[in-house]
């Protein structure tokens, strides 16, 4: 039999005050991000933002400097760049709250087309988004967020108890705030796909602390002496080998898709790549303690055998 | 509460006998080959012959733009025009019924943006005469008095909501039928809410020609030009005149070179609404001009007013642009004109078009144009399939690697879940996008998760010495609790996107919660079904996991 994790009897709950400093960093970040958010000084997507977007693809590639020069000529010079290495595909992307009616694609293609002649590309892609559609999508990612979030701590207060579900929705906020965090530090753009990865990532980090939260509360009908510090020890060791498990063929295919998903999905798959090492992290190390530090009369689940 | 061992919620049941492993083995092929069924047919053709597509159920899986090209735009109506329009269109017909009435002394203005001011000079017996014809004839406006004995006449609530209504679901019929003379093959064209038109387009990929045409207001006019007005600074215009542009176009470029101003009378004297046909046609410098043809009243009116203007201009007025003003030579019977401009042929093409179809009732907003190219389209195909093969590939060797014969098992339950999925999104008619395909490729790593929980837990019974059928049962039993929860939570998740996502976020949701569904199945009826089956035909000591 293989085994990566053989049996193991680590003593996770005693680092809890490492876990809660690390975590403490990266909630710091995430709320950062959040608050720069809301001052509306983050780097949103055009989805988001409003504007214009267009990707272009050369015969041969273009130089960023020059493509930044032809551009500033063209009238914008607050146009953002990004290029794809080893290939001709420029994009370009133009944040104003402007009406779609103002053709600021057409005249990005017109301003390369005059200044590159022999150069000719194709167009990948156009999108253009009205400020008022960017303000919907914030609300609805914003509702969307709320309610799934509603909807998990239910679920687990209703199948565990109610410090469970807090625990659970913590840890899993933790996780989204410090993808968010790193994305903001890392400079990428906050948009839809941004969303619905850190939507996944909440999904699956729930997933993985709840299967820690099982056990443990398995655990907990049929313990002998043991406080309730061990029996989580006990619990997280147990699932140890399957939480690894899962997060590694989890892992081996969002490598596949950062490596040849292709552009438009790198970010996507990438946001998950590391929303899974800290998901991962978090249902080992923070959901739990969670639980232990919470002061306060216990629950049915705890309570249950303390008083036989 | 009383204590309760795990096992009594849900005790180990007794390993089904042959028979009915047979029949869970038929049902899970069945399953298995519907779905493979449904799948095929999104295969290329060269992969599926024509004589075994015959045989499919459906037509395969229905891609997004995203991934075959084409343009997607959300358009607003912009509905408080149409309304004001329609008041302004009301306007004219009561000036008409007052005069026939012969109600003299009577000036109508409009007035903000729905109200319509009947001035009498102060005269209360021609404000009863007003106001008694406005009952009589025009149910559906209101009339309030207002000062100096004049009337504010405004549509009733209901009437207001009706032309409101009516402008977004004409838009609708009117885009549809410019799109159906362009030709688009299954273009998508529906409201979206109150004021919102959704337009798909597969394989277009022309957004500037697109937006032309669909956008269009497509409003023509005929007007007379003012042949005695000039326009001087500081001197007024007649009240019945306006000034009116025409843009000249360098036809290389497509740059505005120029705005040549004309002062037109506002009445116009023919609208397009009369038009009957309009296409392209070439003149003698081989340029292409649009001709149209009116209905017999039109000719009629265009007849009558060309005879009576012979040597002045008249000009022909697009959404308020001016495209040209002929002189007139002669009177012109017959209910024939023609629009020249500098076009080009795609142009002239689209005009006609536009004037076929009709004007839309009210102009409307892009609010988002999202255009794939389809060089972009198949990359992404190319990249996704990609993708998913090497990730697939790299889980089943692991999965081989590390739980030997169960691990052959488990790879056999993905395999099965994938092609259900592939088939479900067939038979469901769902659209697979590029963030689904991510979503498919996310449901293999995580469908892995069912089976390390129940391989981690069978061996954590083998470990404590129980034998191996004992060890299963109670493996597949205590892991399915954690299962569910776990597949749940993911699903609440999955839901609230699939409700409240848009766009990208939709298309990742279908192919998540579907997948999520799939692999509970296969989870607890695929592989727990071989492991009965290899225990069924002899007792086993040892597993290999």
């Amino acid at each position: 039999m293989m085994e990566l994790i053989a049996k193991t009897n680590i003593d996770f709950m005693g680092k809890r005050r490492y876990a809660l400093l690390v975590s403490g960093l990266l909630i710091a970040f995430g709320l950062f991000t959040v608050v720069q958010m809301l001052m509306g000084k983050a780097n949103l997507g055009i989805d988001f933002a409003g504007g214009t977007s267009v990707q272009l693809n050369f015969e041969r590639p273009v130089e960023i400097d020059e493509a930044r020069r032809i551009l500033a000529t063209g009238g914008f010079a607050d146009a953002e760049l990004q290029e794809f290495t080893g290939t001709g595909k420029l994009l370009v992307r133009v944040k104003r709250t402007n009406t779609i009616q103002e053709h600021v694609a057409t005249d990005i293609q017109a301003a390369f087309k005059a200044a590159l002649p022999d150069n000719p590309f194709v167009v990948d892609s156009v999108t253009e988004i009205g400020p008022s559609i960017g303000k919907r999508l914030q609300k609805d990612a914003g509702l969307a967020i709320l309610l799934s979030f509603i909807g998990i701590v239910a679920y687990i207060a209703v199948r565990f108890e109610f410090r469970f579900g807090v625990a659970a929705a913590v840890a899993t906020f933790h996780d989204v705030l410090a993808v968010l965090g790193l994305f903001a530090i890392m400079g990428k753009e906050i948009n839809l796909l941004l969303v619905t990865a850190l939507l996944t990532l909440a999904g699956y980090s729930l997933n993985d602390t709840v299967v820690v939260f099982d056990r443990i509360r398995e655990n907990l009908r049929r313990r002998h002496r043991e406080t309730l510090e061990e029996v989580m020890n006990r619990g997280i060791n147990q699932v140890l080998s399957r939480t690894i498990i899962t997060a590694l063929t989890t892992q081996i295919v969002l490598v596949a898709l950062v490596l040849w998903g292709g552009e438009v999905l790198h970010d996507f798959a990438l946001a998950l790549l590391i929303g899974i090492v800290v998901g991962t992290y978090s249902s080992i190390f923070v959901a739990s303690a969670l639980v232990l530090v919470w002061r306060g009369r216990p629950g049915r689940i705890i309570a249950q055998e303390t008083n036989p | 509460m009383a204590a309760r061992t795990p096992s009594s919620s849900k005790g180990p049941k007794a390993s089904p006998g042959r028979r009915a492993i047979t029949g869970r083995f038929l049902a899970v092929i069945a399953v298995g080959l519907v779905s493979l069924g449904y799948f095929l047919p999104s295969l290329p053709p060269k992969l599926v012959p024509a004589s075994i597509r015959g045989m499919l159920p459906g037509e395969g899986i229905h891609l997004g733009l995203d991934l075959q090209g084409g343009i997607h735009l959300v358009l607003q109506v912009e509905r408080d025009v149409a309304a004001q329009n329609f008041m302004d269109r009301t306007a004219e017909g009561l000036t008409g019924q007052i005069q026939r009435e012969e109600i003299e002394g009577v000036t109508l203005t409009r007035e903000g943006d729905y109200g319509i001011r009947v001035s009498t000079g102060g005269s209360a017996d021609l404000r009863e005469k007003a106001s008694k014809l406005i009952e009589d004839k025009y149910p559906l406006l209101a009339a309030a008095p207002g000062p100096e004995e004049s009337l504010l006449i405004t549509p009733k609530p209901d009437e207001l909501a009706r032309v409101r209504t009516q402008a977004v679901t004409q838009a609708v019929e009117t885009i549809r039928n410019r799109i159906d003379q362009f030709g688009v093959s299954e273009p998508l064209i529906q409201q979206q809410g109150e004021d919102e038109i959704l337009v798909q387009l597969p394989g277009v990929a022309e957004p500037e020609r697109a937006i032309e045409l669909i956008g269009k207001t497509a409003v023509l006019e005929f007007k007379m030009v003012d042949e005695e007005a000039r326009l001087t600074p500081g001197v007024a215009l007649p009240p019945e005149d306006e000034v009116l542009y025409r843009r000249v176009v360098d036809p290389a470029t497509g740059q505005e070179l120029d705005r040549e101003p004309y002062i037109v009378r506002r009445q116009a004297m023919l609208t397009g609404d009369t038009l009957t046909d309009a296409r392209v046609a070439i003149d003698q410098f081989n340029e292409p001009y649009v001709a149209i043809e009116f209905d017999p009243a039109g000719g009629e009116i265009f007849a009558r007013v060309t005879g009576e203007n012979v040597g002045k201009r008249f000009a022909i007025v697009l959404d308020g642009n001016v495209y040209s003003a002929p002189v007139i030579r002669e009177r012109i019977p017959g209910g024939r004109a023609s629009i020249t401009g500098s076009f080009s042929s795609a142009e002239a093409n689209d005009l006609a078009i536009v004037l076929r179809a009709g004007a839309l009732p009210a102009p409307v907003e892009i609010l988002q144009n999202v255009t794939v190219g389809p060089s972009l389209g198949a990359d992404s195909i190319r990249a996704g399939v990609l993708a998913t093969l090497v990730g697939f590939v790299l889980v089943v060797l692991f999965m081989l690697a590390y739980y030997r014969l169960s691990g052959l098992i488990a790879n056999m339950a993905l395999m099965l879940n994938l092609v259900v999925l592939m088939g479900a999104l067939a038979a469901l008619h769902a659209t697979l996008t590029l963030p689904g395909i991510a979503g498919i490729l996310l449901t293999i790593g995580m469908g892995v998760d069912s089976n390390v929980l129940i391989f981690e837990r069978i061996r954590e019974e083998l470990r404590l010495g129980k034998t191996v059928r004992l060890a299963v049962d109670q493996g597949y039993d205590r892991a399915f609790v954690s299962i569910m929860d776990a597949h749940m939570t993911t699903l609440i998740t999955a839901a609230v996107l699939f409700l409240f996502g848009s766009g990208p976020v939709k298309g990742f949701a279908v192919t998540l919660s579907l997948g999520i569904v799939i692999n509970l199945f296969t989870a607890f009826v695929g592989t727990k079904m071989v492991f009965d089956w290899m225990n069924a035909r002899r007792r086993l000591t040892t597993l290999s996991i």
